[in-house]
C-alpha cells in the first residue's frame, strides 16, 4: 500500500491549540451502535466522538464494554462468531462496520496497543517494522528511517539505538510496551487506541507513558482504556463513562472529575459504586 | 451526605464525615463567640468579653487541624467530585470561621472599652443586628454537613438584612456623634463593631456560597447586592 505523503496526517503542521480554540473536529464519529455477543447487548446505542489530537480515557467497571468499543473501532471482533455491531462508525467518510470495509486498510489507520506488551520474539528492529512490511516496500534507508522515527516518537530510541537488532524480549516491561507503540505508529495511523496500556507497568514506566500519550496526542487521535481513574484524569482530554454497555457522561476531564453531571459517574468515579 | 451511597473504602468515608465533623466543632466554638461577644456588649460583662478573648486561640487551633487533616486527605486518597469539593469547602470555609472569630474578639475588646466610657449608651439596634448575624450564621454552618443548595442560597440571601440594618445604625451614630463630641469615643467603638458584624455576615454568606458549590459544582451568581452603603456616605448628601 501507498502512503499519498509523508505527512502522517491530513492536517499535520497545524498548531494544537488553534485547533483547540477552534473546538477540535472528532476523527471518529459513533452514532447509534450497538454491539452484540451471542444473545448478550454488550453496547446500547452509543453515540460518541472521539477529537482529532486529543486524548480520550474510556472508564467504567468491568463488563461495561469500553473494551468491546475499542474492539469495534478497529474490527477486531471480526476475527470472532457471534459478534456483530450495527450502527455507525464514521472515520473520514466511512463506516468502519460496513461489510465492504477493507480490513487491512482499517487495521493500518487504527493501531492498537494492548494491556500486556506483546513484542514478537524477534528484533527491536523488525518488532517496528513489522506492520509497516504488511502495507509498504521501503528501501533499506527508509526503513533505517521509519524505524528510527517510530523509535523516536515512542520515547524510546536513546535506549535501544544501539542494540537494534537484539530481542525485543529482553526489554524491561515498560521498554516492550514502548516498542508496541512504536510499532503501532510506524504504520502512521490516525488513530491509536490504548486498552489499559499501564496496567502491567510500575508507576515510573507508567508515567513515561503518561508522558508519551500527551506526545503523540499533537499527531493522532487517541483512545486509552483504564481502571486507573487518575490516569484518565492526567492524560485525557475527554472522559467517557460506561456502564451495562450504555455511555452515561462524556465531557472534558476537568468536569468529569470535579462536577459531573450524572449521579452514576459521580458514585463511580468517587469509589461509591455498588 | 445521607442519601448517598457509602464509599466502598470505610475508612475514606469516615475520614470524610470526620472533616464534616471537625468543621462542626469549629463552627460550633465560633457561633458560641459571637454569641458570648454579643452578651458581654449588651450585658456589660466584661469576663466574657475576656473569655471570648482567650478562646480565639481554640478557634485558630482548630482551623490548623481542620486544614492539615484536609491536605492530608489531598493528598492520600486524591478525592474527586463531590469529595474534592467537600475537601476544597472545608479548606475555605475553615478560613471563614477563623476571621468570624477574629471579629468576635475585636466585638468583645471593644464592649469592654465601651463599657468602661459609656456604660448607658443606647444598643438596642447594635443588639438586633448581633441577633440576625448569629441566627444566619448559625445556618450557615449548620448548610455545611448538608445536601440542600436552596437553603444555602436562602441564609446567602437573608445578609442583606443585615447590611441594610448595619446602614441604619451606621446613620444613628453619625447623628450621636454629631450631637455631642464626647460621644464620639464611644461611637468610634461602636462603629467599629457594627462594622465587624456587617463582616461577620459577609464571611457568613461566604459559607453558604461553599456550600452550594459543594452541592452542586457551581458557583452562585456574583448578583447578590451588596448593602453596605456606607463608605459612601456623606453626611449633609442626599444619599
Amino acid at each position: 500500500m501507498e502512503i499519498a505523503s509523508h505527512d502522517m496526517h491530513p492536517e499535520a503542521g497545524l498548531p494544537t491549540a488553534m485547533q483547540q480554540a477552534q473546538g477540535a473536529k472528532p476523527r471518529i464519529s459513533i452514532r447509534n451502535l450497538n454491539f452484540h455477543y451471542g444473545e448478550t447487548h454488550a453496547l446500547k446505542n452509543v453515540s460518541i466522538d472521539f477529537p482529532d489530537r486529543q486524548t480520550t480515557a474510556m472508564i467504567g467497571p468491568s463488563g461495561c464494554g469500553k473494551s468491546t468499543l475499542l474492539r469495534v473501532l478497529n474490527r477486531m471482533y471480526d476475527l470472532y462468531p457471534g459478534q456483530r455491531a450495527e450502527g455507525e462508525v464514521m472515520m473520514g467518510g466511512e463506516n468502519l462496520i460496513a461489510p465492504g470495509m477493507d480490513l487491512n486498510k482499517l487495521r493500518r489507520r487504527v493501531g492498537m496497543v494492548f494491556q500486556k506488551p506483546t513484542p514478537f520474539p524477534k528484533s527491536i528492529y523488525e518488532n517496528v517494522l513489522f506492520g509497516v512490511r504488511l502495507h509498504e516496500r521501503l528501501s533499506k534507508a527508509e526503513a533505517d528511517e521509519r524505524v528510527e522515527w517510530a523509535l523516536t516518537r515512542a520515547a524510546l530510541w536513546g535506549e535501544v539505538k544501539d542494540r537494534l537488532h537484539s530481542s525485543a524480549t529482553g526489554l524491561s516491561g515498560g521498554q516492550q510496551q514502548r516498542l508496541c507503540i512504536a510499532r503501532s505508529i510506524a504504520v502512521r495511523p490516525d488513530v491509536l487506541l490504548l486498552d489499559e496500556p499501564t496496567s502491567a507497568l510500575d508507576p515510573i514506566s507508567t508515567l513515561k507513558i503518561e508522558e508519551l500519550v500527551d506526545e503523540l496526542k499533537q499527531d493522532f487521535c487517541i483512545v486509552i482504556v483504564t481502571h486507573n481513574m487518575q490516569q484518565a484524569g492526567r492524560c485525557a482530554d475527554q472522559v467517557a463513562f460506561f456502564y451495562l454497555g450504555e455511555l452515561v457522561e462524556a465531557g472534558p476531564s476537568s468536569q468529569i472529575f470535579t462536577a459531573p453531571r450524572e449521579r452514576k459517574t459521580q458514585e463511580y468515579i468517587t469509589g461509591r459504586f455498588g | 451526605m445521607p442519601d448517598e451511597p457509602k464509599h466502598i473504602v470505610s475508612s475514606f468515608e469516615a475520614e470524610l464525615k470526620k472533616l464534616r465533623d471537625m468543621i462542626a466543632t469549629m463552627g460550633g466554638l465560633v457561633e458560641r463567640a459571637v454569641a458570648d461577644a454579643s452578651t458581654a456588649l449588651m450585658n456589660h460583662a466584661p469576663e466574657i468579653a475576656a473569655r471570648v478573648i482567650e478562646n480565639d486561640i481554640q478557634i485558630n487551633a482548630e482551623q490548623h487541624n481542620v486544614e492539615q487533616f484536609a491536605v492530608r486527605l489531598l493528598a492520600l486518597r486524591q478525592p474527586v467530585a463531590d469529595d474534592l469539593r467537600h475537601v476544597i469547602q472545608a479548606l475555605k470555609v475553615v478560613t471563614d470561621l477563623e476571621r468570624i472569630g477574629d471579629y468576635a474578639a475585636n466585638i468583645a475588646k471593644r464592649s469592654i472599652v465601651i463599657n468602661q466610657v459609656a456604660s448607658n449608651f443606647p444598643l438596642a439596634g447594635l443588639g438586633q443586628m448581633a441577633l440576625m448575624v448569629q441566627q444566619n450564621l448559625k445556618a450557615s454552618i449548620d448548610t455545611v454537613g448538608e445536601a440542600d443548595p436552596q437553603k444555602a442560597i436562602s441564609v446567602w440571601r437573608a445578609d442583606q438584612m443585615v447590611d441594610d440594618l448595619y446602614n441604619t445604625i451606621f446613620r444613628e451614630l453619625i447623628t450621636y456623634m454629631m450631637e455631642d463630641a464626647r460621644n464620639i469615643s464611644a461611637c468610634t467603638h461602636l462603629m467599629f463593631i457594627a462594622k465587624n458584624l456587617e463582616r461577620i455576615g459577609d464571611h457568613t454568606t461566604n459559607i453558604a456560597e461553599l456550600t452550594y458549590y459543594a452541592i452542586t459544582g457551581e458557583t452562585l451568581p456574583d448578583f447578590r447586592p451588596k448593602g453596605d452603603h456606607t463608605s459612601n456616605y456623606i453626611h449633609g448628601a442626599s444619599n
